[in-house]
This record gives C-alpha cells, structure tokens and sequence, in this order.
C-alpha cells in the first residue's frame, strides 16, 4: 500500500516555509533553512477517489513519525486504508479533524521537521485556515470541538464540589482514590465527552466509575454552561404540540413499546378494587415537611411501600402462570407524561429509603425522565405502580396493569367532602379515592382488600412516614 | 458438520508465551498430494451399504480369524485383531476417522470416556455459534443507525439469558445425538470409558470401578483432544473466573468482564458479551492485539471489532494472579510488564474468562507403555500423523491426530487428518496439506483465513527465492454486501506472480467464514489464480468479493514473461 501512498504524498515538495516575513529574516540563520514544515494530504486511494474522509488519526498533535508509520485511516468511496508517512518528522496540527471530509489533494494535516516547529506549524494552521479547500469541510468538526471544549471548562468546579460531598464513595479498592476504576465503555465515554475522570465518583459496583456517572459528570457539567449563559435558549415559549392534522406519524420508540405493552395486558386477568381514604392527617404531614423538600408523589410511595411490607402477595406477580414469584424488594414505579409518552421512573426499596431521601431520589428521576436519561434499572425494575391525576382534578380513575407486575393503584384528586360519621355528625374531610388494578391469578380480592385498609390506615395516621 | 465446526478449539497461536509450537504452519514442510481432505459427511444414510459388510468383513491383510486378546501377551504384537481400527476418543477428529474407516471396510470401534462429540461439540465450536447467532441479531436490532439506514424501525431489543443459553445447550445436544448416530448407524462400536494404550496395537478401555476391558486392534488413533489451557497463578472457580467450558453455560452475563487473551476464542466471547450490553477488558501478552491473524486483518478487526465497542485492553502484560470474587470482593487480576517482568497494574471486575489457548489431554494415555514422550503434553507425530516415540523412532500403527497433536488445533483438521489415517493403513498413501485448512472467526462480521500470513509468505518467499504479490479488494464494492448495508470488510489474497500459486487468503467481511472455502479448495486441489480467475459466480453474491479478488491479481504465468508487472492495488 505504501505505494499508493507515496504517490499522494509526493506534492509534499511544495513544503510552506514560514509566512513570507519570519522566512526572510529565518534566511540569516542557516541551521533554520533545512526545517521545514510539510503539508501532508488526503491520498487518492482509488482512481475514482474525489474525497476522502478521516476514520481516525492514529497519530497525535505532538507525535514523533517515522517514515513509513501509519498516521490516519481514511474512508474512500471503496474502502478504508491507512495512509503512511513519507517523512520523519512530528505531526505538528491536525487540520481536518476525525469524521471530517476532505477533497483529495488538499492538505488534511501539518508535519514538522524538528520538534521546535510544531508551534510554529500550529500557527501556520491556524492562520491558513479559511483559505484552504479543506476548510469548508473542516468547519463542521470544529465547531462541534468548540463547544465540547466548552465543557470540560467548567466541570471541574462542579464536580469537585461533588466530590467533597460524596468522598465516601471512592473505589475501595483504589488505593484512597489514588487509583481510578472505570469500566471499559466509561474509559471511552470520558474521553469522547472530555471528562475527567478524577473527578468522576463512581456508583457502581464498589464504587467502580460506570458510564452512566460519566455521562452525569458530563450532563452536569452542560447545565453549568447553559445556566451560565444569560437568556439561555432553553427557556422558549413551550410550544404546543405541532401536530400536522391528516397525517399518519409512525409511534416512536417509546410509543411503540406503550402499545405493545398495553395489547400484551389483555392477556392478564385482572380485576379492581376501590377504597376512600381520608388524607386530613397527611395533608397536614405535608403542610409541614414540605420545605424540607418532600414531594406528595415521595409520600404516597412511602406510604404504599409500608402497605405492601405487611403484604408482600400485592407486591408479587405471575411470570409464568404456574408460580407466584414473590420480589424481593419494593420499588414503587409511578407514571410520568413526559413529551411524547409516559414513563414509569422507579423508586428503588421505597419501604426502607427514608422520605427525605426518596424526595431527592423523585426528583433526580423525574429530571432524568425529562431529559431521556433513565438507565433501564431507573425504569424498568418497578414491583408496584402508582398512578396519580389527582393533580388535574380528576377524583376517580382506573388504570391498566403494566405486564410484569402484580398491580397498579390510581390515585385521584384529595378534595373536601361532607362526611356523616358514626356518631352521626356530619363533618367535612379531605378524602381521595385510590383504585387498584391487580393480576387476580396471584393476588385475590380479599389481599387486596386487606391492603388497602392497611394503607389507610397509614394514610390517615401518618407518622410512621416520616421516620 | 465440519464447517459447522471451525474453530473455539483452535488458538495456541495467542498468548502466555505458551505457543511456541503455534500456528502449525510449517512453512518448509513438502506439501503433499494436492487432495483435499474434507468431504461432506451424511448422518448415516449414504454409507450404509458399506457398513452391513464391514461387521463381518475380513480385511485383505489376511487376519482371517478373531480371538479375543489376553490379558498375558502384554508387550507383544497379539496376532489377531478385535477390530481393524480403535480410535481413542468421539470428538469431531475420531468421528471423521470413523466415518471414512467403515466406508474403507474396515472394522471400528470408537473409545470415549466423557460425551460424544469432544470439545467441539459440547464445549465448543458448536455451542459458541449458537451464542454468536444470538449475538449477532442483537447486534443487528441495536444497532439504531444501521437499522433506520433500512427504513426500519424496531424498539429496544432484549433478552433472556437462560432462553439464550438453552438454545446453545439444545444446539449441542441435537449435534451430539446427530453425531452418535450416524456412528451407530454405519456400525462404529461405541466402547465407553477411557482408553489407554497397554502396549502395540492394544488398547484397554472401562469405566471408573469397573474391571477393565482389552481390545486388540490392528491400527490405532489418538484423538483424545485438548482443555482449556490455565496459565499458573489464576484460580478458576468457575463462576467468576472462567473458562470457555464455563461460558458456554452463559449461566451469568457479568457488567465488565476481563478475558485473558485475544485469540478466536477471546475474541468470539468478546463479541458475544459485549452484544449482551457487558464491558469487556482484553489482556493480551503479545504487543498487538489479535496476534495470529495477518497484521492487515488485524489491524482492520481492531478498528471493527474492538475500537467502537465498550471493549478497552492492556497489550505487553502477562496475567499473574487471578483471584475470584469472594465475599464481596471484585475478581482481581494482577498484571506484571510481559518483558521487564515488573508489575504494572491490578484490576478489579466482575469475572475473568481465561482463553489463553488450550492443552492436549492425554494424560493417562499410557504412552509410557510404548516408549512415547509427550513434548509439553503432545503426542509428536510425523507429517503421516504417524507416532514417534522417544528414540526418534515411528511406533507402527499408532497414530495421533487432532488437538493431541497440536499441529492445527481445529476441529475439521483433525477430521482431516483422521481421514488421511484412514486412507494409509488402507493402502494409500496420503499427506495432509494443513496449508489448505481454513479457519475462521465467527464475531460480527467474521473473519476467515487460509494458507499464509502476509509476513509468512514473505518470508518463505525470501529463504526459496520467489516473487510474493499481495491484492485486496474491500467489501464496499460489494453490490450483495452494501444492499445488506454490510460493507466494511477486506479480502486480501497472497500469492505467487510467476507461477499464479495462491499462498494464502485472508477475509474480514460479512460471511467471510462461509466465502474461504472458494480459494481453500482452490489451495487443496491447486488451482492457479489464472485458471480460477475465469470462473463464474452468480451475481450480486458475497462471493464476488473473491471473484474480483482473483481478478485483481496480476499474474505472469500465461503472458509473455517480459510484461512488466506493477503491485498489484486494491481497485
């Protein structure tokens, strides 16, 4: 192949010296004659060959090259090829980046003679750019550099500060942080978002750095940068939905996944079972605790979770229709529209996260949810689901059973109601009606029923949440 | 079978200084009778007249009468035979033998101590591919971009691990049985327990606490196959610290997953994971990756196969200690500078899976019985696979083929070279050219190869004084590759301008396992690039990545010899 090659490389006679000033006064110094800086070019790899894109530069700015050594992969019409050297030297810029295009013959990369030149050859780079055909193409790429450069500007600051905060989290096995684990794909991630690893904490298994905390580092990071920016674009009017009317628009991905689960939970037989409960005693719990950040969503998992404790047949479900398979955890997955669908973030060991944390917990899944986020283990791990529109008024509904969980329960609106009670007064109460939807082949109308009057009873004596 | 069967047995040729006797590709050796080997097997329908005669057949070499051997005559040649033929092991080598000796006439009985059908069957090449098939759909429906460049639209794909590690052991078992009877079928004895050798053409044969039993046979074949080979210092539990025996149960799919070398078997595994959403650590003791396939493949597989895929590595380092996971701790894995010896790195993950290559097991063989040494565990055998014993002398009608052997540690080579056996003790005489066995890799794409490495060649090709050519063509030009939406891949070819000789061909493309066989024939029967040159093949095919490959070639041998001849280029 270095045949080839060397064909494409021979224009390299062309050599740029310096811009015509520093050449002239360069003229005294006789050593300085000899160095030169070489333009090194997109080869023709094929006769029919009019451009060439960059796979990958093998080499980086700053590398030594011997003659012969491959420095870039280059995607022709035809194939990829490595394009070796023709020259000793070090790759002093790189002028069309990895991905880039360039028409063959225009220069795709600068090579510097001695390693004094390289800054020189940066320069030249630079200040050639605009000119060059390669430029048009080398656009692209650049901009994009820029504004992943952005990045990392900032994250240090941000995840510093995490850092002191989560310090517990370091990787036993790193030596007191001296050492980083990364797994495999959070090496890579780090390097293509331009993160730190340093300054990642790790939440995998022992403290490991995954990718997901590589790309939270990096998400964080980002929202720095917009909130920094005054009348960030991120705040335009909410658009309401453009729907073209007469059209057909396919189901995205996660629409497609809704109708499919949705037909596959025909195939459950469930039945419903309703219950009043009067929310006086809780509503005041939240009155109290809500400065401290606690979420009406937090509460009513928590106070679901406790339930199902003392009855863990609601938290099975039927996997093959021969077994009850009993779970060993409460996660409590609760329904989220978000654009476009609806996704059910989940709320892992409910019963036993205490409720200022499980708060914390809803609201960095619902912020994810928004953001497309959720790793699978976010969204997919639910025992229980809750359902609450309460929000829009609506004071009775009735939800279908996800495939792959025992049951659902729908919450509707708390509103005051005129109650008779048993002494025959009549008073008003905050009352909410909850509706449970249930595989009946595991959980029975009378598991339900107990249930449910568990879990009045914790609504309408609360304390027990909050501990 | 055998193309079913290519490879997971093979590797010696990877990594822990353990290959020395590697790619069995002895460049000097005469290549032999340009005959191929390999012929299609039927499960024991074709063949079955010859079988009805063979039980009662006498051999023309004139033992006319059996008796059955004592236990007293140890040590001396009995006179009459049991059987024509013994083969000490049921894995896919004995099998071939076994098969070709009763369509010979000759009467055969079959040894084997564990399951039917060896490693390649039930631990290995059969298995895998049933993995790798999963692999390979999952790959296909996650790959968002490549499906949306088809106009299709498909929805986050899963899976379950057991269903997908049923379908690999149902795969075995369906072969295994399809195996066994097609021996039973032709009249092949199968005589379970483990075989050893008591002395010249005796063998005796039982089971654990059973009296054993002798048989007498007039030529006998080791076939007893290989294991995975362990490096000292790595402790295997099975669970976390594995070997390919182990992850061919698929009985977890761990988050990150190191494996110890990048042979075909570290390499296939590290498709099948990484397709299943683990990460893989690769830790090569070579300073590449990838180390016995030609340098250009290689380098191309890296950038397929390895770069874009949640796979990172460590080249230069020897593993250590491997400890498994207990309580609560990772699997650690000590790595130490493969050349300075110094420590270099401790990794922590989930599990290790050891694919380090494979050594021969014929422990308990009794070779001492007949003065043979193993070298290193294998049985050292002439290019006739004939035994040598540690005089330097053959041993008569004692043969050893398959990974026992190491010449070529694949399952269709040591089918192969039981079929040559055959063909000797029948009055033919037969050298198998191993230069003709292909082999392959099943990741996605694949990737395949026969014959010489770039630099094999080219070193041949300066100790005889010849001219070595090189061409490719790449799977972007592929009508059938590209409406598949398929076109990364390289065919390279290897060969000789003057004489139009194919000295090796390299593949890594779509079906590249499946499209060798065009030019290993063509090695096996030796057919020169300007005769093959002008067959037809269908088109749009895959196969036309050869066609055009053939054609590139510039060879001198029908013009005029003064034209000159340029390299030829991949066009």
């Amino acid at each position: 192949m270095a045949h080839i090659l060397q064909t494409s490389f021979l224009p390299s006679t062309s050599t740029l010296r310096r811009s015509p000033i520093s050449a002239s006064k360069a003229r005294s110094h006789s050593l300085r004659v000899k160095a030169k800086i070489r333009e090194i070019f997109m080869p023709a790899l094929s006769s029919t060959m009019t451009e060439g894109k960059i796979v990958s530069w093998m080499k980086s700015e700053g590398d030594k090259l011997s003659k012969g050594e491959s420095v870039v992969v280059v995607e022709s019409d035809k194939a990829d090829m490595d394009v070796e050297s023709f020259h000793e030297g070090f790759l002093a810029a790189i002028m069309v980046e990895e991905g880039g295009v360039a028409p063959v013959g225009s220069a795709i990369a600068l090579l510097a003679e001695t390693e004094d030149e390289i800054a020189e050859a940066k320069a030249k780079s630079q200040s050639s750019s605009g000119i060059s055909s390669a430029q048009v193409v080398e656009q692209k790429p650049k901009q994009k550099e820029e504004s992943e450069q952005a990045v990392p500007a900032v994250a240090p600051t941000v995840s510093s500060t995490k850092t002191v905060a989560l310090g517990s989290a370091v990787h036993p096995a790193s030596e007191g942080g001296k050492r980083i684990v990364a797994s495999p794909y959070a090496k890579k991630l780090a390097k293509e978002l331009k993160v730190d690893l340093g300054t990642v904490v790790g939440t995998g298994p022992l403290g490991r750095i995954v990718a997901k905390d590589v790309e939270a580092a990096a998400a964080a990071a980002a929202s720095v940068v917009a909130a920094a920016l005054p009348a960030s674009p991120a705040i335009a009017a909410p658009v309401a939905y453009g729907i073209e009317l007469g059209t057909v628009v396919p189901f995205t991905t996660m629409q497609g996944a809704v109708s499919r689960n949705m037909v596959e939970s025909l195939s459950v037989p469930t039945f419903r079972v309703g219950y009043t409960i009067t929310t006086n005693a809780l509503d005041a719990l939240y009155k109290k605790i809500k400065s401290k950040g606690v979420t009406m969503t937090a509460l009513l998992a928590k106070a679901t979770a406790l339930a199902l404790v003392q009855h863990p047949v609601v938290n099975s479900c039927c996997r093959d229709g021969n077994s009850f398979t009993y779970n060993s955890s409460i996660n409590i997955a609760v329904a989220v529209a978000i654009d476009g669908g609806l996704i059910t973030p989940v709320l892992q060991d409910a019963d036993k996260v205490d409720i200022y944390t499980l708060s914390r917990k809803w609201k960095e899944l619902v912020d994810k949810a928004r953001a497309k986020q959720l790793q699978p283990h976010e969204y997919n791990t639910g025992t229980f689901t809750l359902s609450n529109l309460g929000m829009f008024g609506v004071d009775r509904f009735d939800a279908i059973l996800p495939p792959g969980t025992g049951a659902i329960m729908a919450v509707g609106a708390s509103q005051p109601a005129v109650v008779a009670s048993k002494d025959g007064r009549i008073g008003m109460k905050n009352q909410m009606q909850v509706n449970v939807t249930a595989d009946h082949r595991v959980i029975y109308g009378a598991d339900l029923a107990s249930f449910l009057q568990t879990l009045a009873k914790i609504i309408e004596d609360p304390k027990d949440l909050t501990l | 079978m055998h193309s079913i069967c290519s490879q997971a047995t093979a590797v010696p040729r990877s990594n822990f200084a353990f290959d020395s006797h590697a790619p069995a590709l002895p460049i000097s050796k005469p290549i032999n009778l340009r005959f191929c080997g390999l012929r299609k097997e039927a499960f024991g329908f074709s063949g079955l007249t010859h079988s009805c005669s063979s039980r009662v057949r006498f051999t023309s070499r004139g033992h006319s009468k059996r008796i059955s051997a004592s236990a007293e005559n140890n040590g001396t040649p009995p006179k009459s035979f049991d059987y024509d033929l013994i083969i000490i092991g049921a894995g896919v080598g004995g099998h071939g033998a076994a098969l070709h000796a009763v369509e010979k006439g000759l009467k055969t009985a079959i040894i084997e101590g564990d399951v039917v059908g060896g490693t390649c069957v039930n631990r290995g090449c059969v298995p895998s591919k049933a993995l790798l098939a999963v692999s390979g759909k999952m790959r296909e429906l996650q790959s968002e971009h490549h499906m949306k460049a088809l106009g299709l639209q498909v929805s986050a794909a899963g899976y379950d691990r057991q269903g997908v590690a049923d379908h690999a052991n149902n795969l075995a078992s369906k072969i295994r049985s399809n195996l066994t009877n097609s021996m039973k079928a032709l009249g092949v004895d199968i005589l379970t327990g483990f075989g050893t050798v008591v002395g010249p053409q005796k063998v005796k044969y039982g089971k654990v606490g059973f009296p054993d039993n002798i048989v007498t046979a007039k030529d006998i074949i080791i076939a007893t196959g290989s294991v995975p080979f362990v490096p000292k210092g790595i402790e295997v539990d099975g669970k976390t610290v594995i070997t390919s025996d182990h992850a061919l149960k698929l009985e977890s799919v761990p988050d990150w997953i190191a494996i110890v070398g990048s042979g075909y078997i570290g390499l296939e595994f590290s498709d099948v994971y990484t397709a299943l959403g683990s990460e893989v650590t690769f830790i090569e003791a070579l300073d590449q990756l990838m180390p016995g396939f030609d340098p250009e493949i290689g380098k191309l597989a890296q950038r397929v196969l390895i770069n874009p895929r949640k796979i990172d590595y460590h080249t230069g380092v020897f593993a250590t200690k491997i400890t498994p996971a207990k309580d609560g701790k990772p699997v650690t894995i000590e790595l130490i500078d493969a050349k300075t010896k110094e420590p270099k790195d401790t990794l922590e993950v989930d599990a290790a899976l050891i694919a380090t290559g494979r050594a021969p097991f014929t422990n308990g063989l009794g070779l001492e019985n007949i003065n043979v040494e193993t070298q290193r565990g294998f049985v050292p055998v002439d290019e006739r696979m004939q035994v040598i014993d540690a005089n330097g002398n053959l041993v008569p009608h004692l043969y050893c083929i398959g990974d026992a052997n190491g010449k070529m540690m694949l399952a269709h080579a040591a089918s192969a070279q039981g079929i040559s056996v055959v063909e000797q003790v029948t009055g033919r005489d037969h050298v198998l050219n191993h230069l003709s066995i292909p082999a392959a890799c099943f990741t996605h794409p694949e990737i395949s190869m026969v014959g010489l490495t770039e630099p094999q060649a080219r070193e041949k090709a300066e100790k005889e004084g010849f001219e070595v050519s090189v061409a490719k063509t790449s799977f972007k030009a592929n009508t059938k590759a590209l409406a598949e939406n398929e076109g990364e891949g390289l065919a390279k070819l290897i060969y000789r301008p003057d004489n139009g000789e194919i000295l090796g061909v390299h593949i890594f493309g779509l079906h590249a396992a499946d499209l060798i066989h065009e030019a290993s024939n063509a090695i096996a029967l030796g057919t020169r690039i300007q005769d093959i040159k002008f067959a037809v093949h269908a088109h749009p095919t895959l196969s036309e990545v050869l066609d055009e490959l053939f054609k590139s070639a510039k060879v001198k041998a029908t013009t005029s010899s003064h034209v000159p001849v340029s390299e030829p280029v991949a066009v």
